[in-house]
């Protein structure tokens, strides 16, 4: 199915080796009706992409078009309809696997990115149980054995792996970050050991929109036979990402992060490691032989996707994807790495105000404060009053924010649509929040 | 007055910083008491709270916490606003708190019974903050119902 409409003036668009400008970006905004509302009878200012991303009217459009003229239960049914959804349906998972870089048999889909991880640990849960027989033995966790984390993961890359230990008897151990928030790499290594199974890591900081050095640690995971799985959840929105070249064996995101509607995910895996684990969920569509005794699965991804899925939300995915792919990640991403130097510039000249996170490390366009003296919450109330939209809390991340030494923080996280005057508005809300709460001078 | 400024009334930007009865205090030997943690997931504002009564009166509240200024000047008026009344007669006043804060607007605050508490009638237009400013007097009204079932321990 085409994409019912582009990014607004793209026809027209320059090669698209030339920069995204604030021109172009006001354009592209044409496309995002929900950023022309205000709140408080002030304009918008949308900066918590990082929580969820807004949607072209083309992705909107798309969802709704297929309603209009595909609908069917796909995967099964013999008759016209029913086949034209599947090969829509099919169409959209081989569009999200080339954006990553996958082949289709490795895009499973799932409702979010903490769906994806749960479907993991628990496939890992059942080899461990001896589920998924001999080739699934890989998978099997137990005494001894150790999963590695690290201390910057998102609850959804925590908790399922705490649970997972907890039910194998395996032993959960973190890399730790440093007081400004850095990967202890110094310490990596040594973490990292032969009954390390699992190197499960964020490629981007949710709080700090710091990137972590992948590389390196699927070398150390590699030299050990350990099995990395990536949380892609703020890096696939914002960086060009390919999981061949990154050489993970698992990654997880979402779809609503990057244009697409909520209740869509990917878990990623290798196409020969999908094949031999066993399921998380099981059910109908997911089988070939069923008999009242026991029943046989199909290969992945099928295997993974028990009962009717997500049909209309895939379809909408593949239509984000399109729209980013007219934009270009590479653009998106220097454009994002330029709106996250002027929001560290602007935020480095308010007095009062500590941006966290690592100085000087490579980031999205991402940036988390502390204002000591106001609490976060207040600090968003008085953002919003100026129609600034950012995330405030612990952002699912507390032993992260333990470890910097705050309870909660202010995260101002931008995308593709976000202008100069987004960043400007945002700082100068912020250059005005200790004055009026009365704390410092 | 903006919606704003209806919310962070200087009352309360004071209270948040002066914070009356924060720091747990020993209960005194004879006296009732009882404590509880109410916690917010949601941002993490959090308390512990005493209450101590002599069976009859509420003698002291003392609280440690952390939170946003709605949350902790709440706690610092509760204290002011505690002192001396009934067991009876403060359950009457976290009512009357809970009925203005949930109102959305629509009651208006009795400044003679309520106090300084009153002045958080703003908080009420914004729903969000509306478990800010019960966290101190959910767990007030909780660890009076912990004293009561440990009537006696001193």
């Amino acid at each position: 199915m085409e994409t019912v409409t582009g990014p607004r003036g793209s026809a027209e668009a320059e090669p698209a080796l030339t920069p995204l400008d604030d021109t172009e970006v006001r354009r592209l905004r044409g496309d995002f009706t929900l950023l022309e509302r205000t709140v408080n009878s002030v304009p918008l200012v949308y900066l918590d992409s990082g929580a969820t991303s807004q949607k072209p009217q083309s992705v909107l459009d798309t969802e709704q078009h297929f309603y209009e003229n595909f609908n069917a239960a796909v995967h099964r049914g013999a008759h016209t309809l029913a086949v034209e959804a599947t090969e829509i349906y099919e169409e959209a998972r081989e569009k999200t696997a080339r954006f990553i870089g996958a082949g289709p048999d490795e895009v499973v889909w799932t409702s979010n990115a903490t769906e994806a991880l749960n479907l993991l640990t628990y496939s890992f849960s059942n080899a461990s149980a001896g589920r998924g027989g001999e080739a699934a033995r890989r998978f099997a966790l137990g005494p001894g054995d150790e999963i590695l984390v690290t201390e910057l993961e998102h609850h959804a890359n925590l908790i399922p792996w705490q649970e997972l230990a907890f039910r194998t008897g395996a032993s959960l151990k973190y890399i730790p970050v440093d007081a400004d928030g850095a990967l202890r790499m110094d310490l990596a290594a040594d973490l990292v050991g032969p009954r390390t199974r699992v190197l499960a890591f964020t490629h981007v900081s949710n709080v700090l929109g710091t990137v972590v050095d992948v590389a390196a640690l699927v070398e150390l995971a590699r030299a050990v036979g350990a099995l990395t799985v990536l949380d892609g959840c703020q890096s696939v929105p914002h960086l060009p990402v390919d999981v061949k070249a990154l050489d993970v064996d698992f990654m997880a995101f979402s779809g609503h992060k990057m244009l697409g509607p909520t209740g869509i995910g990917v878990l990623y895996g290798r196409r020969e490691l999908l094949d031999a684990m066993p399921p998380f969920l099981t059910g109908g569509s997911m089988i070939t032989t069923v008999t009242m005794e026991r029943a046989e699965f199909l290969e992945a991804p099928t295997r993974f996707e028990a009962g009717t899925q997500r049909i209309s939300q895939a379809v909408a995915l593949a239509a984000a994807i399109d729209y980013l792919d007219e934009v270009g990640m590479g653009r998106i991403a220097a454009w994002e790495e330029h709106l996250g130097r002027r929001l560290a510039a602007g935020l480095a000249s308010i007095p009062g105000v500590r941006q966290l996170g690592p100085a000087g490390a490579a980031r999205i366009g991402t940036a988390t404060i502390d204002v000591p003296g106001v609490h976060p919450h207040d600090v968003g109330q008085f953002l919003d009053s100026r129609g600034v939209a950012v995330r405030v809390g612990h952002h699912c991340a507390q032993p992260l924010h333990r470890a910097l030494g705050v309870t909660a923080s202010t995260r101002a996280s931008t995308y593709l649509y976000n202008t100069d005057d987004d960043v400007d508005a945002f700082l100068g809300a912020v250059a005005d929040v200790r004055g009026f709460f009365g704390v410092g001078a | 007055m903006s919606d704003l400024e209806q919310l962070y009334q200087q009352i309360i930007l004071d209270h948040s910083k002066r914070r009356n009865g924060e720091g747990l205090v020993e209960p005194e030997p004879g006296h009732a008491w009882g404590e509880t943690h109410q916690h917010n997931p949601v941002c993490g504002d959090q308390i512990r709270l005493r209450v101590e009564t002599d069976g009859g009166a509420i003698r002291r509240i003392s609280w440690e916490g952390d939170g946003c200024s709605i949350s902790m000047a709440s706690a610092s008026v509760l204290v002011d606003l505690a002192a001396g009344e009934s067991r009876e007669s403060l359950l009457g006043l976290v009512a009357q708190f809970r009925a203005v804060m949930r109102s959305r607007g629509a009651i208006e605050a009795d400044e003679e019974a309520l106090g300084d508490a009153a002045a958080f009638a703003g908080v009420s237009r914004f729903p969000a903050r509306v478990k800010c400013a019960m966290l101190a007097w959910v767990a007030a009204e909780q660890a009076l119902a912990a004293a009561d079932t440990a009537a006696g321990q001193g």
